[in-house]
Parts: structure tokens; sequence; C-alpha cells
């Protein structure tokens, strides 16, 4: 189960992920992002909440980055240490901003 | 424990990690290590109910055996599908860049980071591939 909340305000969104982000429930967040990212020059994940990340979710991140690097900046925040260890093992933590 | 015998769609996922973290329970897992194992189980079964059949539905098994005498966790997962081996792929480059990472192939590569071991096999018309974690 993934809830995802987003607060949308001129450019900036900032999208709270709670719950797993997995092969099951990516493809939600992927479709929201979708609908909501063309316009967006500020994009904050907030990860708090989220307990669990498999690949599916990295996939989307990744996505997510490559359009957010043509169009404006991407960050995560509240990130825990379970979950940064995954993005250490991939490479992932180069390559995303994590505060 | 009893091996779980699922039809391999990738709606079955949460059964299957129902599954396994019912082991590790057993095993007295970190929430960390819970992660990892979940992670690295999804990416093994998803990849199955993707490639394994061709368009068709087949069945796979998984066995978990916990150890809480080692604190090892063994895990087999078994398909009737086309012989595969998972653990042939080259390893991403994960020092690309943004823009030159590809979306996907990360799966199978995570997975063998997080687990200790992983072992693939054919044998009898199966493939079986066998992973283990020292846990705690």
């Amino acid at each position: 189960m993934l809830n995802i909340t987003k607060t949308l305000n001129d450019g900036q969104a900032l999208v709270a992920l709670e719950g797993r982000l997995d092969t099951t429930t990516a493809p939600s967040l992927e479709g929201e992002l979708k609908a909501f990212l063309p316009g967006i020059t500020d994009l904050v994940f907030d990860f708090e909440k989220l307990e669990y990340i498999s690949s599916a979710g990295l996939r989307i991140l990744l996505s997510a980055q490559k359009t957010m690097n043509r169009q404006g900046s991407m960050k995560l925040i509240h990130v825990a240490p379970a979950i940064g260890e995954i993005f250490e093992v991939t490479g992932f933590s180069d390559i995303l901003t994590i505060e | 424990m009893e091996a779980l015998q699922i039809k391999a769609l990738t709606d079955n996922l949460d059964r299957v990690l129902q599954y396994v973290d019912a082991a590790l329970e057993i095993m007295g897992c970190s929430m960390k290590n819970q992660i990892q194992i979940d992670m690295a189980v999804e990416e093994l079964f998803v990849n199955i109910a993707h490639y394994a059949y061709k368009g068709t539905v087949g069945d796979a098994v998984i066995i978990a055996s916990p150890d809480p005498k080692s604190g090892i966790l063994r895990i087999t997962f078994r398909d009737w599908g086309i012989p595969f081996d998972p653990l042939a792929k080259t390893d991403p480059d994960i020092s690309l860049s943004v823009e030159e990472r590809e979306i996907g192939g990360l799966g199978i590569f995570m997975a063998k980071k997080v687990m200790d071991t992983m072992d693939y096999r054919y044998e009898n018309g199966q493939n079986v591939l066998t992973m283990t974690k020292k846990i705690g």
C-alpha cells in the first residue's frame, strides 16, 4: 500500500509518500508524476513515512530526476537510514540530492 | 517452513512477501534486514512473473528456510519456465551520471548486493535460484 500526498504551489511540488514503493504500487506514483510534473520546477519528495523501496521505485526516481534536470531541481528529504542504504548500494546516493 | 506454491503473477507479490516475512519473524530480523530481503525477494519473484512463462501463467515455488541457530536464512525459488540465469547478466555501471544511467536493469544487481550468496542452477526442467543471508 502506498499513500501519495501532493501539495502543488506555483511550480513547486511536495510529494509525501507513506507505505511501500514497490512493483505493485509504483505505477500509481508514475501516473501521478506524469500528470503534474509538466510545469514543475521544484520537486521535493518527503520520504519520512516511506517504509520500503524496490527497484521499481528507483526506476521512477531516476526517471523523475532526468525530467527535473531539464526543467528545474529535485530533492529527497527525511530519508530513513534503511532506505538510504538502498540508495548507497545502487549508487543512487550519488545522483540524487538527499537532504 | 512449508513451501509456498503460487501463480507467478505480480498481483501475488504481497502474499509472497507475507510468507517470507513470517520466516524473518522466526529469525528476529531487524527492519533494515527485512527491507533488504523483501527487496531481493521482490526482484526475483517479479522476474519470474514477467519473463519465465512468456505470456502464459505458470507457478513459482518459494521455500524459506530460517535457521535461528546459525542465523542464516535461505530462500529458494523454483519455476518451470524457460531456462534463464539471472546472475549471468553483467552488473550495471553505477558510477554513471543521471543522463547515462539506464532505467531498469537494477533489480537483480540490487538483490545480489544485499544478499550474502546467490546461486542459480537448472535441474529437472526447473530454474532453481537459492540465496542466503546471515541475519543480525
